[in-house]
């Protein structure tokens, strides 16, 4: 029998290739989830460029959007994940099976993450081309340091997510459509939060980690003013990484002992 | 063959299964005199020895698939133990699982996404199988389904009967010491069904030490197949035997048909030959067809000795045995596919 450390890779790996395979067989979405984006960064770059905003506000808009996506995906793809592997059927095969169901969800969030990684680097190179967004990074060790520690925060948020989704349901869904565009607006998707929100507003804000992280990269590509400084930024978001991995082990452990006590969460009865 | 000096493969004892059913929800509530709770298992006490082929037969609704999810530790018991491969469901499901695999025939499980070879890959790697082996495996048991030509086809592109068999490959691959089959042969054509069949007898055959507990709603099937059977009904055991003491229960005398060539030889005196219960016979311008009920099998030698002596001429004999449907119908009150008593709840849970 592999050890429990062999089979959480080899569960990983397994769950990360569907959504891989998907990426190559399912071509579409490059339009879809490209070119809309795109034009949204269109919008606001037009709309920067009639204010005469400086330059590197068109690069903020840009890294926006691409970080975006990753938050969308961590929403709806990572937090809906064990709801719809249970409407498949899967949920149950992987309950049942010997891998731990954090390594089975370790898997989704790196399968999400490299489909993701592949749409958001699209938005950039487009954005980038398109409307000559000045990139100076301070350091790009710094920028893939923090973008990592961001993804790893988020991703683990998501892996939360994906046991309360299960036990709440379209209930949870409700309230994650009713916070959609507050997260969007605490987080500066298109502006610098810093600038806009008082003092006390961005601290609490930066809680999010879509908002530390992207708060951090942008003080490191555009030289923004930020909420803290970046290492602290970093700091936070591997403190947030940490914690929000942790819950999401200990919500998974819950939800498997409610689901073998109620006999329904995991199970797609017949 | 069951292996006897071992401890038992499954062993449940006094299980029982109750689920809480929905008291109110969203200001809705429930008929007031309706019940709280339903009871999917009822103090149900098994024993399935290892390399037995166990089958579970009942209706809907009756717990089967119930037992099963609490002995795949998908499901918690209310109240008594399971054990499986010694193991206790509760206490010990992570040491259970490495050991165990299910497949339900309706499940519609896998990744439309990637193809056939993919998706067992998948759930072979989830077991620690490695990647060669898992592929050696694929390969031999997609030939048994007769699946070989869809290894590469997306399972979105399958049609249902070819993702059952896909998944009847899923169960194997990670070569369980205990499998539960589920309605395996459901919806599947009569060849893929016999294949399946031939396939589980092999796959016991070649180690000993290998359980299957298998639910049927095909009596032929469990007769077929099983070493013994549980009849199950509203969440209790009625009974648990081989197919052929099953049968014995609903019948006492051992029944032949035989069928003889036109005239008196013999067969009007047989009822008077010891160990005859009775004899009956009918005549026809061909053929005379006489039924005898024994006390006992070997009687039917004085039976053809009588015959043959007084100058009949036996044209062909048949042993007449109580099929399991008799059994289930004798215990259970309906056949599988009769109408459920009109005081529970249909389906296989809440």
């Amino acid at each position: 029998m592999p050890s429990s450390l062999r089979l959480f890779v080899d569960a990983a790996r397994a769950r990360t290739y569907p959504r891989v395979a998907w990426l190559f067989r399912s071509r579409t979405w490059i339009f879809q989830e490209t070119l809309l984006p795109v034009l949204g960064v269109a919008a606001f770059a037009y709309s920067y460029r009639a204010m005469q905003a400086p330059e590197a506000y068109t690069g903020l808009v840009v890294l926006g959007a691409a970080m975006t996506t990753f938050w969308m995906n961590v929403l709806w793809g990572m937090g809906a994940a064990l709801y719809w592997e249970r409407d498949a059927g899967n949920l149950e095969l992987y309950v049942m099976s010997p891998a731990p169901l954090m390594g089975i969800l370790t898997g989704m969030a790196l399968g999400g993450m490299t489909t993701t990684l592949v749409r958001a680097a699209t938005i950039t190179v487009a954005g980038v081309l398109l409307f000559n967004v000045p990139l100076q990074p301070t350091s790009w060790w710094a920028l893939a340091g923090v973008f990592l520690l961001t993804l790893t925060a988020l991703y683990g948020l998501g892996m939360m997510f994906a046991s309360v989704f299960l036990r709440w349901g379209r209930e949870a869904w409700h309230l994650v459509n009713l916070f959609q565009e507050p997260v969007y607006l605490l987080t500066g998707t298109n502006f610098p939060v810093s600038a806009i929100f008082p003092k006390a507003v961005a601290v609490v804000a930066s809680a999010i980690p879509l908002t530390a992280g992207m708060d951090a990269m942008r003080q490191v590509l555009f030289h923004t003013p930020g909420i803290f400084p970046v290492w602290q930024e970093a700091l936070l978001l591997a403190v947030l990484s940490v914690v929000f991995l942790l819950l999401a082990r200990r919500l998974l452990r819950n939800l498997e002992r409610r689901a073998k006590e109620e006999g329904k969460l995991t199970i797609r009865w017949q | 063959m069951p292996v006897m000096d071992h401890p038992p493969a499954i062993r449940t004892d006094q299980l029982t299964r109750t689920y809480r059913l929905p008291r109110k929800r969203w200001g809705k509530s429930p008929p007031a005199d309706g019940p709280a709770a339903f009871t999917a298992l009822d103090g149900v006490t098994l024993e399935v020895r290892p390399g037995e082929l166990f089958g579970l037969l009942g209706p809907n609704g009756a717990g089967k698939t119930t037992l099963i999810k609490i002995l795949t530790t998908l499901l918690a018991p209310s109240s008594g133990t399971a054990r499986v491969d010694g193991l206790d469901v509760v206490r010990e499901a992570d040491a259970i699982r490495p050991r165990i695999n299910m497949v339900s025939g309706g499940e519609s499980s896998g990744y439309g996404v990637l193809n056939v070879r993919e998706n067992l890959w998948l759930f072979a790697r989830i077991y620690g199988v490695s990647t060669r082996t898992a592929y050696d495996r694929i390969g031999a048991m997609l030939d048994v389904v007769g699946l070989a030509d869809k290894a590469t086809a997306r399972v979105s592109h399958l049609s249902t009967g070819q993702r059952q068999k896909m998944n009847f490959c899923r169960g194997f691959i990670t070569d369980p010491k205990i499998l539960f089959l589920d309605e395996p042969t459901l919806g599947l054509d009569v060849t893929s069904a016999r294949a399946i069949r031939g396939f589980v007898r092999e796959w016991m055959a070649e180690r000993p030490e290998r359980t299957l507990l298998l639910t049927t709603h095909y009596m032929a099937e469990a007769d077929e197949l099983c070493d013994r059977l549980a009849i199950i009904d509203r969440g209790k055991v009625l009974a648990c035997d081989t197919p052929a003491n099953l049968k014995k229960r609903v019948q006492k005398h051992t029944i032949f048909e035989l069928s003889l060539a036109p005239g008196r030889n013999g067969w009007a005196d047989l009822g008077k030959l010891p160990g005859v219960h009775q004899s009956t016979a009918n005549e026809t311008p061909t053929t005379v067809e006489v039924k005898v009920l024994l006390e006992e099998e070997p009687v039917i030698g004085s039976v053809v000795q009588k015959l043959v002596t007084s100058g009949g001429h036996i044209l062909s004999l048949k042993k007449v045995e109580p099929t399991l449907e008799d059994v289930f119908i004798e215990l259970v009150g309906h056949g599988l596919g009769g109408d459920k008593p009109a005081d529970r709840p249909s389906g296989g849970g809440p």
